[in-house]
């Protein structure tokens, strides 16, 4: 075997242009297809970590109706759907794949939020004590809520640091007063996320794709939500999953819980608002289009394989008098055949190192020129030489046989 | 008796009309004999040779080869047989060019399966049978043709063989080497090897303990046909 392959390099090396030609059609197919996946690779993974995050691993599970997140500012309350408290957000900790959970309440580009005569536009946030820390937010101005603020409904609010620029411009935010439905709240803090993520954004598309979740945010104690809106509106919970991978299965286990517990209703539903399922949709769509690529660098790979059948079909007659020789010293049909199919499994295995290697580079500048993300997958990168080296294996099938075939008299005769 | 041959024919279906190459063939080789078989061209004697040495089978007859019926062998088994008890000796040397004098020797070995390091120690003996340990890693072509004939009988004894098979051994080297081969097969003879030789050369032939003649497909005793026809150096067999 080892004595084979090293035969094979000496004959591969003896003839290097030759070599070189044959295995151009492999190099060019694998090289095509690496920097293919690297480039779907590197859009998938900015994908999910534009959409995911860098690490809060957070998922929200939201009252779900017709696919749509339930929205209680102007209809009717539903039937059926008990607020979830305290005891069951406690029981909802130990669910498998959670590390904290949160309730809260939301309204989306909330009305008759006014500091001073300025109008406020953003998400108004009813929180627990453990949001802040559920979604890793710190406290860069003031004071965090304390226990006496949701025990005793005091009316103050934190706004996050998008809003405090948008709204105090740049003036001192603490100790001011917004009034949320004609009810003044005192601010009593800034707050920010700890881990900013910035998207990452290459297009237009990416801008529309990324734009909705960067929009400001107030919170206020749970406590206060009846005061300016309705009481008894259900809450959503903000999961914390033990882990990035976790966040669906973390997700799945409080809806789980939450529609057993609290729902009597069938046309709504606690969902998880997966954002890693969102990413595959996403990752779907962009993988879907470069799939089709790979399919035409495939065919490059055949025509390579048939290449490497032709010159393999050329070196048997090239050296009939070899293989005749071997025969008649005594070397089984067998022996024949596995030297023909090293050979050629040698030559596109080196076809295809060769093709990783240039695929990786064309990736690397693409990206440089056309700004597209690049990732290496090494799993890819090995498949693709295993593959090539199947190609040889296939393609070499033929000419092996015909080599084995060979009659020791007539190939001894053979000039 | 290392080999017994008996009313062997040989046809070759040539489409329109079949040939008889060779015709009701009798032969029995002791073990040690050095046998000569001479005849001219197209007298059926590299057929003949193909036979013996297990490289094709005969249309009809019997062919018992160290108790083995060749008629029975399957092609593994031949070139079993053609590895472990023939040695070839060809006119052209048929050495592989890629190769090291000594790995040259060494490859019925290897598809006899014997480990490298024993391969390497039986080669380097043979090499030295035939006077050419200083030459074990040159290659063919930075070797004499008298040198290279040399490296192929070492090839030829290396797998100690129960007969030593040559095909005008000396057809293309000059008369000072082809003296020197005919005196290697001497040596190997009077060590007990059993040589079968076939040539054309009369000379040559002569280096043998026992000539056979081949006329027409016809294996004889008789010199007569043979002797005229020969004409010294003209035939390559080729």
């Amino acid at each position: 075997m080892g004595e084979n392959i090293l035969l094979a390099f000496q004959g591969i090396w003896n003839h290097k242009l030759r070599s070189f030609l044959t295995m151009l059609g492999i190099i060019i197919g694998i090289a095509a297809i690496i920097t293919i996946v690297s480039t779907i690779n590197g859009t998938n993974q900015q994908i999910k970590e534009n959409l995911v995050g860098s690490g809060t691993n957070v998922v929200n599970v939201k009252l779900m109706q017709n696919g749509y997140e339930a929205d209680f500012a102007y209809s009717q309350l539903p039937d059926g759907i008990i607020p979830a408290d305290e005891d069951s957000r406690a029981a909802m900790d130990e669910l498998d794949k959670v590390e904290e959970t949160s309730l809260y309440r939301r309204r989306t580009w909330a009305e008759n939020v006014f500091y001073l005569s300025t109008q406020y536009n953003g998400n108004v946030y009813g929180v627990d004590d453990h949001y802040f820390s559920v979604n890793s937010y710190n406290i860069i101005f003031g004071r965090g809520f304390v226990k006496e603020d949701h025990t005793l409904r005091r009316k103050v609010v934190i706004v996050d640091s998008k809003t405090a620029g948008s709204l105090f411009g740049g003036a001192d935010a603490v100790g001011q007063t917004i009034e949320i439905k004609g009810e003044p709240f005192t601010v009593i803090a800034v707050c920010a996320p700890s881990v900013v993520n910035e998207p990452v954004i290459n297009s237009v598309q990416d801008y529309y794709m990324y734009a909705n979740t960067t929009s400001g945010s107030i919170f206020i104690p749970i406590e206060d939500w009846d005061i300016v809106y309705r009481y008894d509106e259900p809450v959503n919970v903000a999961v914390k999953a033990t882990g990035t991978d976790d966040m669906t299965k973390a997700g799945n286990n409080v809806s789980e819980y939450m529609n057993k517990t609290f729902v009597k209703n069938d046309d709504l539903k606690y969902q998880s608002e997966d954002l890693l399922e969102q990413a595959a949709a996403l990752q779907q769509l962009s993988e879907t289009a470069n799939t089709q690529l790979i399919w035409i660098a495939a065919i490059s790979l055949l025509v390579g394989g048939i290449g490497v059948m032709n010159i393999m079909l050329v070196s048997v007659t090239e050296r009939t008098r070899e293989i005749g020789l071997k025969k008649a010293i005594g070397a089984r049909a067998g022996r024949i055949r596995f030297q023909f199919l090293t050979e050629a499994a040698v030559l596109t295995s080196l076809g295809g190192v060769i093709g990783v290697a240039v695929g990786i580079g064309l990736a690397y500048m693409m990206s440089r020129v056309m700004g597209t993300p690049v990732s290496i997958s090494v799993p890819a990168c090995l498949i693709a030489v295993i593959f090539s080296m199947v190609i040889g294996i296939i393609f070499g099938i033929v000419p092996a046989f015909k080599a084995s075939r060979l009659n020791p008299i007539d190939a001894l005769r053979h000039e | 008796m290392i080999l017994e041959m008996h009313d062997i024919c040989k046809d070759y279906d040539l489409g329109r009309n079949i040939t008889h190459v060779l015709k009701n063939v009798n032969l029995e080789v002791d073990e040690g004999e050095y046998l000569a078989i001479m005849g001219p061209s197209g007298s059926g004697k590299t057929t003949l040779m193909n036979l013996i040495g297990c490289l094709d089978t005969p249309t009809s007859g019997q062919y018992i080869f160290a108790g083995n019926d060749i008629m029975k062998c399957s092609a593994r088994d031949l070139a079993d047989i053609r590895n472990r008890r023939i040695g070839f000796i060809f006119q052209s040397f048929n050495l592989l060019p890629g190769l090291s004098a000594l790995e040259n020797v060494a490859l019925p070995l290897l598809y006899g399966g014997v480990r490298k390091k024993e391969r390497r120690e039986r080669a380097l003996e043979a090499l030295k049978t035939v006077g050419l340990e200083e030459r074990v890693d040159y290659r063919p072509d930075q070797l004499s043709g008298g040198q290279c004939q040399r490296v192929a009988i070492a090839r030829a004894i290396i797998s100690r063989p129960d007969i030593l098979l040559a095909d005008e051994p000396t057809g293309a080297l000059d008369s000072e080497n082809g003296a020197q081969v005919m005196e290697l097969f001497k040596g190997l003879h009077d060590k007990g090897s059993t040589i079968i030789m076939i040539t054309h050369d009369s000379n040559i032939a002569s280096y043998a303990s026992n000539i056979k003649y081949i006329y027409d497909g016809i294996l004889t005793d008789e010199p007569y046909q043979a002797s005229r026809n020969a004409v010294p150096g003209g035939d390559r067999d080729e």
